[in-house]
């Protein structure tokens, strides 16, 4: 739910260093001349990495990394440094641990990169939160996961079983109230979770090719595998639900 | 740190545990603020005059009137509200009522950190000003920031607040050839956590935590102690509930036995009654476990949860360490075999730190790393997480979750509002920890108040508010309107908390004298020391008890009782110490002579307060050694 305030920089802006006075651009955690701690960088969450934007990622080299830069940027390396310094460890730091779930997760990595290009993404994107007391429709978006309840969202392939999984949904749940239990359910139940978790390992194989075609692609390929993306992860979004509650309904 | 090693400072009487047990003193003859005694001088107290004495204060930090009244209903303590004759406000923070006094529940931990803090100065002669603060990894918010409050509030400036599991991993870590991924399984005696930790080059990632704030030994305690109860009334026709000295005896028997049966298969109770019937009950083990296999199973649900959430298998923990004196009771070993598939691995649980001791190592390393000056640290990092989702009440009271549980701390996340009403110059929000879909059923944390807004056509303002938690796992707030580039002046109103205003003046050393020569108040505190020792001992032969002493032991009392004496008239505070030191050790057994025939006699109906009728006046406990004074 959270939205990311970045800026991404073509140019980056000169700086010169707190500490020894040597300029350079602020795209940087440190001093590349006396190794000093810096404010929060401009620049997006691949570039805390040194990375440029890509959606496949070597995790072992990111986890590495990541470590690497802890160690240097941790409050606890500065629990006796000026003031200063302790508010950019505890800035910084926060930057790199939320760049790294970000990045370290397929799903999220996915996401935050359609974001940076400026596409548009499914009901869980940014949402503006109206304080309490005002009647504005914006607050409505404020919901989230509840895409699945929109008929608009449901991939159009599914239509029917979508339908019939409901019903059998609501079905379970009445005869559990009853404490009863149907076993012929139980099995078209096992075999629907089972279908759409087949679906959903599809979709992220998808997923997976149109990563290849961004990286690989130009300009024109990149847009075609955003749009695609796009769709992926509102179909993936949509299935995952889907498994979650028909799990929940088996496991209960 | 002592170089490479982490080790624990012991306290006055010796011992390296400080019973979180605090007692009122009673008031001083000449007027004046009674003092407060910390650790097991207070223990005495517990039985003779319950109402001045608090124990697991822990439990009720950052907790709201409600949640307290709940976890009271075992403990001998009440609240001050009980006894007022209006109906407080319930955000305000409780008052526990402590003889004709009130605290909070960060004032309690204060004295008991100060306590601490003034052990550690006496080890050091030099000042400390400074503490890592472990608490449960499942404490909110609210409690953290409650025990913040409680370190300001004893001098000490925190640097530090470290999760008990993870400080004991970091204990168990030490030795660098530890790696893998291990779970820390800590059953303490208030809270129970499961944290999840992957070793690496020093590094200890948490990958996941999980617990219950109510859940711990003190519930095996309060269980055996309403079961005791219970059989009392029924086979006896005797209402203990009725004298809170009764059942604080009762209780402390019911704790022996608890820590009898991890050795013993099985113990007995054999409690003299007022009436003169004898309560007798033999408690076998396998009994024992049947009782407490609800409470146990408890941990098992947590357990699943960080395994889940750190995406991980049972079979994939190389490792489980045991925290917390409870897990020394086998059932409980057994559980956790079972629930990580140990033995069926060929391994079993570590049990080779001392569960009492390992979470302060730990807080000692983690010391170590921020000092930056021990070569064992030099490498090692923590990287920690927090336990709970954070998300902002939205309209129709759910919850749009902005930081989620598990992520690594410290951890950002950057929201946009607006307004709904032309002109308006204030934002409110409700931020609220936990995983339930409405804010009603999460905990509240605090309602963040935005002003300032320039006023603005309504939905036309675009406030961006920066939520980080710190390494301390609590919660910081920034405000800035963007349109304008003004930074929102933010007031935070605390759900359950004090305001920076209110810990001001509860810092401890307002009430005391201040003591400008630190030299100078060491010497006097150690010479009070001696002089309540020494005015005790004197009184030793006086008492029954005396007679069970062999010669040898009453011999090396009064040898130890002329070295303090003289001790007492030099000038050096170390050396009055270390004659307190041997003084103590050499009336240990007359104390617990002492302290079981109190017991025995409490329990016989005869409350202290009573029995001082008889013998005098006051009656104070300020040493583990000298339990009641009768002038």
């Amino acid at each position: 739910m959270s939205s990311t305030t970045f800026k991404v920089l073509d140019s980056a802006v000169p700086v010169s260093c707190w500490a020894c006075s040597i300029g350079h651009n602020d795209s940087t955690l440190f001093c590349p001349h006396c190794s000093k701690i810096q404010p929060p960088p401009g620049g997006d969450y691949f570039s805390v990495f040194g990375l440029k934007p890509r959606l496949n990622l070597d995790l072992a080299a990111l986890e590495t990394e990541f470590h690497r830069l802890s160690r240097k940027l941790h409050p606890d390396r500065f629990a006796r440094a000026t003031e200063n310094e302790k508010q950019w460890s505890l800035a910084d730091t926060a930057l790199l641990n939320d760049a790294y779930r970000t990045l370290k997760d397929p799903l999220h990595r996915t996401e935050y990169l359609l974001k940076l290009e400026g596409a548009e993404i499914g009901p869980e994107a940014d949402a503006e939160l109206v304080s309490p007391g005002s009647i504005s429709p914006a607050s409505s978006q404020a919901q989230a996961g509840n895409g699945r309840k929109d008929p608009s969202r449901i991939p159009a392939d599914l239509l029917e079983e979508v339908f019939d999984l409901n019903m059998q949904l609501e079905e379970m749940h009445g005869l559990r109230k009853k404490g009863r239990a149907d076993p012929e359910l139980q099995s078209s139940l096992t075999r629907a979770k089972k279908k759409f978790d087949r679906l959903l390992g599809e979709a992220d194989m998808d997923l997976r090719a149109e990563w290849l075609a961004w990286d690989e692609g130009d300009q024109a390929a990149r847009l075609a595998a955003q749009d695609r993306m796009v769709a992926l992860l509102d179909r993936r979004r949509y299935l995952s639900n889907l498994v979650r509650d028909v799990t929940e309904t088996l496991g209960a | 740190m002592q170089g490479n090693t982490p080790v624990v400072i012991p306290g006055t009487d010796g011992s390296r545990l400080v019973p979180s047990v605090v007692a009122l003193d009673p008031a001083p003859p000449e007027g004046g603020r009674p003092t407060l005694t910390v650790g097991s001088g207070a223990r005495m107290a517990l039985i003779e005059t319950p109402e001045r004495v608090i124990y697991s204060v822990k439990r009720l930090m950052g907790r709201g009137l409600e949640e307290v009244k709940e976890e009271l209903k075992l403990l001998p303590f009440h609240l001050a509200s009980d006894a007022a004759a209006v109906q407080p406000d319930p955000h305000e923070v409780p008052r526990i009522q402590l003889g004709e006094l009130q605290f909070t529940a960060p004032e309690i931990s204060a004295y008991i950190l100060r306590q601490l803090k003034r052990n550690a100065e006496r080890f050091f002669g030099a000042p400390v000003t400074q503490a890592v603060i472990t608490v449960p990894a499942y404490f909110n918010d609210a409690q953290r920031q409650a025990t913040k409050d409680a370190g300001r509030m004893a001098g000490l400036e925190v640097l530090r607040l470290v999760n008990e599991p993870t400080a004991a991993a970091l204990a168990y870590g030490l030795d660098r050839s530890k790696e893998g991924t291990i779970a820390i399984y800590d059953f303490g005696g208030g809270t129970f956590d499961i944290s999840i930790l992957k070793l690496r080059d020093g590094i200890f990632e948490v990958l996941a935590t999980n617990g219950d704030t109510h859940l711990g030994g003190d519930d095996i305690d309060n269980l055996l102690l309403a079961i005791a109860l219970d059989e009392i009334y029924a086979e006896h026709g005797v209402d203990l509930r009725r004298h809170p000295d009764a059942v604080q005896a009762l209780r402390k028997a019911a704790i022996d036995a608890k820590i009898g049966l991890t050795t013993a298969p099985v113990v007995h109770f054999d409690i003299e009654l007022a009436n003169g019937d004898h309560y007798l009950r033999e408690i076998p083990r396998e009994v024992f476990e049947l009782l407490i296999e609800p409470i146990l199973a408890r941990t098992a649900a947590p357990c699943k949860q960080a395994l889940a959430d750190a995406g991980l298998k049972p079979e994939q923990i190389d490792e489980v360490v045991m925290v917390g004196g409870s897990t020394r009771i086998p059932a409980v070993q057994k559980l956790v075999d079972g629930l990580f598939h140990l033995s069926a691995r060929g391994k079993k649980p570590h049990t080779e730190l001392n569960p009492d001791e390992v979470v302060a190592l730990g807080a000692a390393v983690q010391a170590g790393i921020l000092a930056g000056d021990s070569k064992a640290t030099e490498e090692m990092l923590l990287l920690d997480v927090t336990p709970l989702s954070l998300g902002i009440e939205a309209l129709g009271g759910t919850v749009a979750r902005i930081i989620e549980r598990n992520s690594t701390i410290p951890a950002s996340a950057t929201d946009h509002f607006t307004t709904g009403v032309d002109g308006q110059t204030n934002v409110a929000i409700h931020v609220v920890q936990g995983e339930r879909e409405l804010a009603a059923d999460c905990r509240s944390l605090a309602r963040f108040d935005l002003k300032g807004i320039p006023p603005m056509s309504a939905g036309l303002p675009r406030i961006e508010v920066k939520f980080l938690i710190d390494a301390d796992g609590i919660l910081q707030v920034s405000a800035l309107e963007q349109r304008s580039g003004k930074a929102a002046q933010i007031e935070v109103k605390p759900t359950y908390g004090l305001t920076d205003e209110q810990v001001e003046n509860m810092i401890l050393d307002s009430y005391d004298h201040a003591e400008e020569d630190f030299a100078k108040r060491l010497l006097i505190e150690a010479r009070n020391e001696a002089d309540t020792l020494l005015a005790a001992a004197a009184r030793a032969p006086e008492n029954p008890v005396w007679e069970q002493l062999t010669e040898e032991e009453r011999t090396r009392i009064q040898v130890a009782r002329e070295y303090l004496a003289h001790a007492t008239i030099g000038e050096d505070p170390a050396a009055i110490r270390e004659a307190v030191l041997i003084l103590d050790y050499a009336t240990r057994r007359f104390a617990e002579l002492m302290m079981d025939a109190a017991v025995s006699s409490a329990l016989r109906g005869k409350t202290m307060d009573a029995a001082g009728e008889d013998l005098g006046e006051e009656v104070t406990a300020p040493h583990a050694m000298a339990p009641a004074e009768f002038k």
